[in-house]
């Protein structure tokens, strides 16, 4: 086994050294009945090249993204990805490190983690942000968790125009865990009360913007109406390139903010894995979830970095913890941090800039085509349309013609058949002139037959 | 000496006491700002074009908040970066044994099949018929991962161990629901992981603490003593944190279950035992299995990990969303509670994974080798009376993990990971044995699994810690043990050092903790008070840290440098 160092020869000399004469007297403490005699039913070990062989086989069965005009959003988006990015983060000394419990020779870690935090607070425009969690969806889940310890109520009212896995993520946790939620039905439209539902029993308000439908939206009179109550405002977006075009929660009264920073120098990779961003106020630092990095000096006075506040962490308060993340998204911070170290502010903006530019393009080209109604006002780089029947059908046909055209919201709202027509489109710096043409033809011509 | 050139070929005498740099480097070691010190925010290190003028649709809402967000150009970058990355000690560095963490060599070949275009450039919601592939690949690693715990059903999307434990956690608390029982205890030993608890408490569980009897494990007896028709689970690490194997396992499952509880464990050490016993076999009901630790998909400086939970027949209804469902021919999805499996992919799709035969070169006995009868071929799951708990995150799971697991577990075989397993064990039990004499383990001289646990009663009276210890190992080029872990071990060193290790490198290894516990010994304080020496940091001020948080770079913090 190429993985494996030790020889027969030096199993003996070891088996012999520690007095036992045999590999089976190692496992004596497990019940004898229950240790495995022979191999389990699955194969034996391959070559290299055979596990290439087999697996690659299995990857060309799937359709990738950047194998076709390609304009599938919805939480999870395509971007351009430079190649130094991914060569970095392949480093060994990043690539095989941990968790970096020994600060002396994690210094690596521990700066990168610093940068990404200050780029987390930069971009959301608040004032702490934590070393990252899972996803957008589960930092959203801890989130609510978080603004009922502040709070000390247990009922969250949830935007309907949230992504729906958010929700039901949201949902799963709080059903085990008791609490309650009030999820608004969704306004794919983009106009949606929610004051009226505000009152002194909710924790906090969870809001997207932009939104799962891509209507933007001004946070402040919804944060000053949960503020009002003792509620917090929770803001939450899958997008985080809009940062760089659009006004950022932080600015418009959120008390916590959550995204999912997927677009930012991770792959598709079908859902993961991605980094939850994930930032908060300073006074409400000691209820936030997740591994801190900070800043303090050696023994020789050198500015060095460490894991810091970890009396909220599990490892030390145990059942007494703010969450009980333990290992979250190093790698994934990296290539973030990496990937925006090298847009920068100039290339971030221009890079928003460019995907708004292909999405309006987008959507001019569609909404001529017969059938198609766009319900958007608003939107950064992703879009709602409504097509003439089922959008699943539409979909699916698209892909039959080699355009993957959106994703029809019944994928994630099957149970709603008001919202079966429509289409959440997205449009990337990726996506040509050619593309678009493409998916407006085939479009049209999905139509009429 | 000189060559023709006047160049000096052999080094000159050694200065006594050499100078510090002018820089403050140490010739590879490099010091390196913050991005925010020496980025500029006019600057880009990638070109995107500029699009023709166009009617924005941002509303009222472009962004007036300033970015201030640094940029440096490509060069830049990767100097900034790869000089960060050598303040760095990771697996490829040299011998990584913290305990818990099965720091094992991580493959390049899964790096590369994760970043197949079939797999790394695939979107989560686009159509099914397009990733036929995709939930293949989900559905076998499933497979192979139920043969490997002899559990009924794995909820593969939880996205870390402690993710993991929540889901398992959550299936025993609906099934608790579903019998109509409300239960408000979980049993968990004081050696346990952090996360144990923190997950029971964060399902409103009150925790109830089981103690270790004198030989580090659990006593079926403290268990039954605890065990009452309020009790709705046992969260057990097998093999335990003290790196022993619950001996009295089945005897505890048998009482959880008479009691009508549930048989939680957590997987973080399933290393030691793959291909060796069946977690199934043991009466678990549900147990998270680290695909980052046990099957190699890398640590990558604290995650991305994934955290797939095998669960029993009895928790098998209750498996969270998205799932796959497998039969004779086909391989269908289900992503929403009582709607029928959507069909994505022929069985066949995975054959050439699932074909139990050899082609490892030079493995003799099995070249050729027939592919025995088919195994029965029993679904995922029975789907009738499920009743899923919802889904744990968004989309499907760490799929990059899934990828790189699979090659990891395709590449070893049910030989190769038997044989990962038992030297493993091998590994830790030399160790164990060779610095036995020195230095004092906790429970007495008795073999280990696949990590090897010493306390500090041996350092009593030199004036040197657990802490001062590890840090010298950091001065001789290895990174150190877990310390303080587990908790219920005074001044813990908790040693795991996997299959990846050669034998001359475990005696390299010995050698130097043998020359380290003689000078321990012998009072050489300085040497570990000072420790580390060598490294891109002398001990840090943690304290500091805690007490005056500096948690990011702010513009007033460069404006204070700037008038220093």
């Amino acid at each position: 086994m190429r993985y494996l160092p030790l020889t027969d020869a030096d199993r003996k000399a070891m088996l012999g050294k520690i007095g036992v004469t045999n590999t089976d007297a190692l496992f004596a403490t497990v019940p004898k009945d229950k240790l495995l005699g022979s191999l389990l039913d699955l194969p034996k070990g391959k070559s290299e090249l055979a596990v290439e062989r087999s697996m690659g086989r299995l990857a060309a069965q799937n359709t990738p993204a950047g194998s076709v005009p390609f304009f599938v959003g919805a939480g999870a988006y395509k971007h351009h990805l430079p190649a130094s990015v991914d060569h970095l983060i392949q480093r060994s000394e990043f690539l095989t490190s941990y968790t970096p419990y020994q600060p002396e020779i994690a210094q690596g870690t521990l700066q990168y983690l610093f940068e990404f935090q200050s780029q987390v607070g930069q971009l959301t425009h608040m004032e702490v942000a934590n070393a990252s969690m899972y996803d957008g969806s589960t930092a959203a889940a801890e989130a609510v968790l978080m603004a009922h310890r502040l709070s000390k109520r247990r009922r969250a009212l949830l935007a309907g125009n949230l992504h729906p896995h958010y929700r039901e993520t949201i949902a799963t946790v709080s059903s085990m865990s008791g609490d309650e939620i009030l999820a608004a039905p969704p306004a794919p439209a983009g106009s949606e009360e929610l004051a009226h539902l505000i009152d002194n029993t909710v924790s906090c308000v969870v809001v997207q913007t932009p939104d799962f439908y891509g209507h933007l939206h001004d946070l402040n009179a919804l944060a000053e109406r949960a503020h009002a109550v003792g509620a917090l405002l929770i803001a939450v977006f899958t997008e985080v390139v809009s940062l760089g075009a659009i006004e950022p929660p932080g600015a418009m009264g959120a008390d916590i903010v959550v995204g999912e920073g997927q677009s930012i120098g991770n792959a598709l990779s079908f859902g993961g894995p991605y980094v939850g961003l994930f930032a908060t106020r300073q006074k409400y630092l000691r209820q936030m979830p997740g591994r801190l990095c900070g800043e303090t000096v050696d023994k020789e006075g050198r500015r060095g970095f460490v894991l810091t506040l970890s009396t909220r962490e599990q490892h030390i308060r145990r059942e007494k913890a703010t969450s009980n993340i333990c290992t979250n998204s190093g790698l994934c911070v990296l290539a973030f941090t990496i990937h925006m170290s090298l847009l920068g502010e100039a290339g971030l903006r221009r890079l928003a800039l460019l995907n708004h530019a292909n999405a309006v393009a987008l959507a001019e080209l569609l909404v001529k085509v017969p059938g198609v109604e766009l319900l958007n006002e608003t939107f950064f780089n992703e879009f709602t349309i409504r097509v003439p029947g089922k959008a699943a059908d539409v979909i699916e046909r698209l892909a039959a013609k080699g355009v993957l055209g959106g994703v029809p919201v019944s994928r994630l709202e099957p149970d709603r058949a008001e919202l079966a027509d429509l289409i959440v489109v997205a449009a990337t710096e990726v996506n040509t002139e050619e593309d678009r043409v493409a998916y407006a033809k085939a479009l049209r011509e999905v139509l009429e037959c | 000496m000189l060559n023709r050139q006047g160049r000096p070929t052999t080094p000159g005498e050694t200065v006594a006491s050499a100078p510090d740099s002018f820089s403050g480097n140490r010739a590879l070691a490099i010091e390196e700002g913050l991005i925010f010190e020496i980025g500029r925010v006019d600057t880009t290190g990638v070109d995107i074009e500029v699009p023709p003028s166009f009617a924005a649709r941002l509303g009222k809402l472009a962004r007036r908040a300033p970015l201030g967000l640094p940029g440096l150009s490509e060069p830049e970058t990767m100097r900034h970066y790869v000089r960060l990355s050598q303040k760095n000690y990771g697996i490829d560095t040299g011998l990584f044994p913290l305990g818990s963490c099965t720091m094992k060599h991580n493959p390049r070949l899964n790096e590369g099949m994760a970043r197949l275009p079939g797999f790394g450039d695939i979107h989560p919601l686009q159509p099914l018929s397009t990733v036929p592939g995709a939930v293949a690949l989900i559905a076998e690693l499933a497979r192979w991962l139920r043969e490997l715990t002899g559990m009924a059903v794995v909820a593969m999307t939880p996205k870390a161990g402690a993710h993991g434990e929540l889901c398992g956690m959550m299936a025993i608390k609906a099934a608790l629901a579903a019998r109509r029982e409300h239960r408000s205890v979980v049993l968990v030993p004081e050696s346990a992981h952090g996360t144990n608890p923190a997950t029971a408490a964060l399902l409103g569980y009150r925790v109830v603490s089981v103690p270790a009897r004198a030989d580090g494990t659990v006593d079926a007896e403290e268990i039954r003593k605890r065990l009452s028709s309020d009790v709705a689970a046992i969260m057990l690490t097998n093999p335990n944190t003290c790196g022993l194997f619950e001996r009295d396992v089945v005897a505890i499952a048998e009482a959880v279950h008479a009691a009508g509880a549930y048989f939680y464990a957590d997987g973080a050490n399933f290393n030691a035992i793959v291909g060796k016993v069946r977690p199934g076999d043991l009466g678990v009901d549900a147990m998270h299995i680290n695909l980052h630790k046990t099957f190699s998909t890398p640590h990558g400086g604290g995650g991305p990990g994934a955290g797939p939970v095998a669960l029993s027949a009895a928790l098998a209804p209750f498996l969270p969303l998205p799932y796959t469902i497998v039969d004779a021919h086909s391989i269908g999805y289900v992503e929403h509670a009582g709607r029928p499996a959507q069909p994505v992919a022929d069985r066949s799709m995975v054959s050439s994974l699932s074909a139990a035969q050899a082609d490892r070169s030079g493995d003799a006995g099995s070249a050729g080798g027939v592919a025995p009868p088919a195994a029965p071929q029993a679904a995922d799951r029975a789907d009738a009376g499920a009743k899923p708990l919802g889904r744990m995150c968004a989309f499907h799971g760490q799929m990059g993990m899934y990828v790189r697991a699979l090659a990891y577990m395709l590449s070893h075989g049910s030989d190769g990971m038997r044989q990962a397993s038992e030297d493993a064990v091998l590994n830790a039990n030399y160790v164990r044995n060779s610095l036995a004499d020195l230095m004092s383990a906790p429970f007495g001289d008795q073999l280990c699994m696949h990590e090897a646990l010493f306390d500090d009663h041996w350092l009593e009276g030199t004036g040197i810690t657990t802490l001062d210890f590890a840090k010298a190992m950091i001065d001789e080029g290895y990174h150190p043990m877990t310390i303080y872990f587990p908790l219920v071990v005074h001044g813990a060193m908790l040693i795991e050092p996997t299959e990846s290790e050669s034998k001359e490198s475990l005696d390299r290894f010995i050698a130097s903790l043998r020359k380290l516990a003689a000078a321990a010994r012998g009072g050489e304080v300085a040497r570990f008070r000072e420790a580390p020496r060598y490294a891109p940091r002398r001990r840090l001020d943690e304290t500091k840290a805690a007490r005056e948080p500096r948690l990011r770079w702010t513009a007033a913090q460069e404006r204070q440098q700037a008038a220093e």
